[in-house]
């Protein structure tokens, strides 16, 4: 008898276990977050209205001078494609075409933006698009370095929408431990070899939040700026006192910023300095919170220009002014009229840095809506004078994670979010992973344009990903839409929404329906079907912006 | 009795292989493709095999031993073909090749940070945040590519966590990688059998040109259609054979070992005969902050072999005059042995073996100090120094500026061929 029972406590004692793990398994892993927002009904009021108008005078009175015509407006199915690219890194689902589809009135595209930017997956993608401008894409130093938890942390910030002169502020002057205060990592981030690179984090800052390329006054003196190497020793020295120890950064009021003379070799030390609107510059607080207060600052218009041309550059792939952090300095506003970028930088200050107004703003303007096809036959001339006065929006190639993130959109009916199952959003975490290592990340250079290369080419057509997401199966689109039982004229169009977020033109519906009707059972028409999804995800369409 | 040999003490491989053709004995030399490899010798057009080793092998567990100090660890060294040169005696087989090679025992760095240093070490320039300098096989392939070749021209074989790049010159002379070298060529191979790739093809036709429709310039500017033409040039080309080797007999695949390394070695032969300038070879794990010393038997296993077989390969092929092989890593290690039987990262003073290609050999560089008290080597070199060396040895002006996107302009190499190699 007693036997028995331990028999059975034998049995019971792992199958506890395993039930427990799976407890606490699908507990740890169930979504947190809430259910993806259903789009506003209405928008109250319109808010931004007189500076979509601004910006759209500004670009009307540009093209009638240089005697542009302006392409047409695109239609709405490509307008929600621009704009889950650009707020969540894919294409959208045919779920989510189907709720657009359904939607009334004329402001639907603007409720449609706000219910993306309510979404998580907007806060998740554009942490890691703010990430690689305030620390890069390097893996950097190990332990004292977590990009992971700056990204997490940076993604609250977006989610909470924080302004963005609080968040640079926070990262500027940022104290603590990089895992328990993830911004601290901005700083960590200059660590290399156990040293603090304060001359990179000056750099980096400059870029980041002024749009300002002075890394190289660090050794001599900007050849055709007005940089000095004296500017950037007087900023650096902010970052003189900041220290990284084993309780986290510090601040260490004993510091003294030195600098080796190149010429005599000799030490001497720098005191912090600002190269301009001195009267910014706050007597209070640590020599980091002084710089960060002076970078905010409501009169340092660079650092509004600057991130109006880099939200710009985010939404379309391609900066204002380019690049993105080489701005010239700002004109004065008694003289000159105000360019794009004062208009959304005046509006971004005076409404609470909020980065979620500036996007709606920039998406709702002209040159957002406006066709990539051009009126009639142009030269090439012709195409680069349309695309530098934004009369034509400009082709952009997808960046890595938006190729993977819309193949795996496209091989899914429904949309991949945070409430996808675990499979699903696990498939999606190191399939991005590993497709990325391969297909070869453009790491921070991401908004410059570099043509397509043979590997790229390569994987799509050939890859493991490409082959698993277009080989029909029973859990992916292609499966399902191959074994749907409705017309093949309905299932073209699947294939193309899916894909390429539009239907087929009537070429190209013929064109394959005549493959469909040569077909003579089911496993041949699996194969039309893998086919025509393999051409689909090949197509310049596909893997360019447009 | 008639003796081609004596009558010409200069005799060469080269007129001996003249001569053997011409009668007819070319049954007895080692085989080779004539289609590809007609040049031999120093008029052949040169080429590059950078053998990296990431992670950071110790100096002393390689080429610069100090046995019987403290610092030396319980290595041995070994006797080698160079004149007064001693190797760890965990290399046998690369002892009886090295001959005609050159080592540098001076090499140092400014960076002890991995992914910096093998960033700095790629491209011979410090990483910088505005700037991604290209690797050296990039500026290689940019500045003399190879017309006749359908296959990539710059090529990375096995895994590496940072591959050579082509930095401001562009995405396309990224190295073409091949992870598992000799087993696995990627994504050459279509998935589907030849009428139904035809069909995807002229579907992607279709689909294309609905898309061109108000686009034409705009499309043509994005390189898409021809991109995935040279790839299927590629995909069909027969020149991919290089990348394969179940051709070559057991005791060459043998003599090279079977590690993704040894293949690599193998592949990387098999590339320059097809005319391919710049291949990288991968062989990871050198880290060995623990248990310094068999780990560094592990890797020997792998290199040992590799590295000996192609030097040998090269010799017998007459290809080592127009190839240049280079063996390094990001850093060195530590003189000093830690608590954990390891050692740490030591940017100042480690080895590299570099040769062939017209670079001077049997040359020994630099020393390091037997009792790990003095951190600087003597004569230590920099990493573009061996740069501007290799350039110079390719012909190519290691002077020359480009421009970089930022309107900078930039020397192929910031510094000076090493005197000693030349």
């Amino acid at each position: 008898m007693k036997q028995n029972i331990l028999k059975w406590k034998a049995v019971c004692l792992p199958l506890c276990v395993v039930a427990l793990v799976i407890t606490l398994v699908t507990w740890a892993s169930s979504s947190p977050i809430k259910n993806s927002p259903k789009a506003p009904v209405t928008i109250e009021g319109n808010p931004f209205q007189n500076t979509v108008k601004q910006v759209d005078q500004f670009f009307e009175d540009q093209w009638s001078e240089s005697n542009i015509s302006a392409s047409k407006s695109t239609d709405d199915l490509n307008q929600i494609r621009r704009l889950s690219l650009a707020l969540h890194g894919t294409v959208p689902s045919l779920e989510e075409i189907r709720e657009f589809e359904q939607m009334e009135g004329n402001d639907r595209l603007e409720r449609w933006t706000q219910k993306l930017l309510a979404d998580r997956r907007f806060a998740d993608y554009f942490s890691e698009r703010l990430a690689r401008a305030f620390v890069g894409v390097d893996q950097g130093q190990f332990i004292i370095f977590r990009r992971d938890r700056f990204k997490a942390w940076l993604s609250e910030q977006i989610e909470a929408n924080t302004p963005y002169d609080e968040l640079a502020k926070t990262l500027i002057s940022g104290e603590g431990l990089w895992t328990g205060d993830p911004e601290t990592n901005y700083i960590t981030a200059a660590s290399a070899d156990g040293n603090l690179d304060r001359n990179k984090l000056t750099g980096n800052t400059v870029r980041a939040f002024l749009g300002q390329r002075i890394d190289c006054a660090q050794c001599h003196d900007h050849p055709f700026d007005h940089w000095k190497q004296s500017d950037f020793e007087g900023l650096t020295a902010f970052y003189g006192q900041v220290e990284v120890q084993l309780f986290g950064v510090r601040q260490n009021e004993d510091l003294k910023y030195e600098v080796e003379d190149r010429e005599t070799l000799e030490k001497r030390v720098v005191s912090p300095q600002v190269p301009f609107l001195d009267e910014c510059l706050p007597q209070e607080g640590t020599l980091r919170e002084k710089l960060a207060a002076w970078v905010t600052h409501p009169q340092n218009r660079r650092f509004e220009r600057a991130s109006a041309n880099r939200i710009w550059g985010l939404l379309f792939g391609v900066p204002y002014i380019n690049p993105v952090d080489d701005l010239p300095a700002p004109t004065d506003l008694s003289e000159f009229p105000p360019d794009v970028l004062d208009i959304l930088g005046k509006d971004f200050r005076e409404n609470g840095y909020d980065i979620k107004r500036m996007i709606q703003i920039i998406v709702a303007s002209k040159p957002f809506r406006l066709s990539s096809q051009s009126k009639s036959p142009v030269s090439e001339e012709e195409v680069e004078r349309l695309n530098d006065s934004w009369a034509l929006f400009p082709l952009v190639r997808l960046r890595p994670e938006q190729i993977i993130g819309s193949m795996l959109q496209a091989s899914s009916l429904k949309t991949i979010d945070q409430n996808s199952n675990l499979f699903m959003r696990g498939r999606r975490f190191f399939s991005e992973i590993n497709f990325i290592n391969e297909y070869g990340d453009l790491g921070s250079d991401e908004l410059n344009d570099f043509p397509g290369t043979i590997p790229q080419a390569l994987l799509r057509m050939n890859g493991e990903f490409a082959q698993d997401n277009g080989t029909a199966s029973p859990l992916n689109s292609v499966g399902r839409i191959a074994g749907l039982d409705f017309s093949d004229e309905k299932r073209i169009e699947t294939c193309f929404l899916v894909c390429l977020t539009r239907p087929p033109t009537s070429s190209e519906k013929d064109y394959f329906l005549k493959q469909y009707q040569a077909t003579q059972n089911q496993n041949e028409r699996v194969k039309v079907t893998e086919d025509l999804f393999w051409s689909l995800y090949n197509s310049p369409e596909f893997s360019w912006n447009h | 009795m008639f003796d081609p040999i004596s009558l010409s003490g200069k005799m060469n491989r080269r007129d001996l292989c003249k001569i053997a053709v011409g009668s007819t004995l070319s049954f007895a030399l080692p085989g080779f493709d004539f289609k590809a490899a007609e040049k031999r010798g120093p008029e052949r057009r040169k080429s590059v095999i950078i053998l990296w080793m990431g992670g950071g092998p110790s100096q002393l567990e390689t080429w610069d031993p100090h046995p019987g100090t403290k610092i030396g660890g319980p290595g041995k060294a070994i006797k080698t073909t160079m004149p007064g040169l001693q190797i760890s005696d965990m290399y046998p087989l690369l002892a009886e090749q090295i001959e005609s090679m050159s080592v540098i025992r001076s090499m140092v760095s400014k960076e002890g940070d991995h992914e910096r240093g093998t960033k700095y070490f790629k491209t011979g320039y410090r990483p910088e945040p505005t700037t991604v300098y290209p690797a050296l096989g990039a500026v290689i392939t940019h500045q003399a590519p190879n017309p006749d070749l359908e296959i990539p021209q710059h090529i990375s074989l096995g895994n590496t966590e940072f591959p050579a790049r082509g930095g401001y010159l562009g995405g396309h002379l990224d190295a073409f990688r091949v992870r598992d070298p000799g087993k696995n060529i990627g994504n050459m191979r279509a998935r589907v059998e030849p009428p139904r790739q035809n069909r995807r093809l002229e579907n992607l036709n279709i689909v294309s040109q609905a898309f061109q429709k108000g686009r034409t310039i705009q499309t043509q500017k994005t390189l898409h259609q021809s991109t995935i033409d040279r790839a299927l040039t590629m995909m069909s080309s027969e020149q991919l054979n290089a990348l394969e080797i179940d051709k070559e007999p057991e005791s060459v695949r043998k003599a090279y070992g079977d590690s993704p390394f040894g293949r690599g070695c193998l592949v990387a032969r098999r590339l320059v005969e097809q005319g391919v300038h710049s291949i990288e070879v991968n062989l990871r794990g050198w880290d060995s902050h623990a248990n310094n010393y068999t780990g560094h038997q592990t890797q020997a296993a792998m290199l040992d072999p590799g590295f000996s077989s192609l030097l040998k390969d090269l010799k017998a092929r007459d290809l080592l005059d127009s190839t240049i092989v280079l063996c390094i890593g990001e850093f060195g290690r530590t003189p000093k042995i830690n608590p954990l039987d390891g050692r740490d990262h030591w940017p100042t003073g480690f080895s590299c073996i570099v040769g062939g290609g017209g670079i001077k050999g049997n040359v020994i560089i630099g020393e390091t100090d037997p009792t790990g008290k003095e951190k600087k080597p003597a004569e230590p070199v920099q990493i573009q120094d061996l740069y501007a060396t290799i350039l110079q040895k390719l012909n190519i002006d290691y002077t020359k500026e480009l421009i970089s996107p930022i309107g900078r302009p930039l020397a192929l190499s910031d510094g000076n061929p090493i005197k000693k190699l030349i």
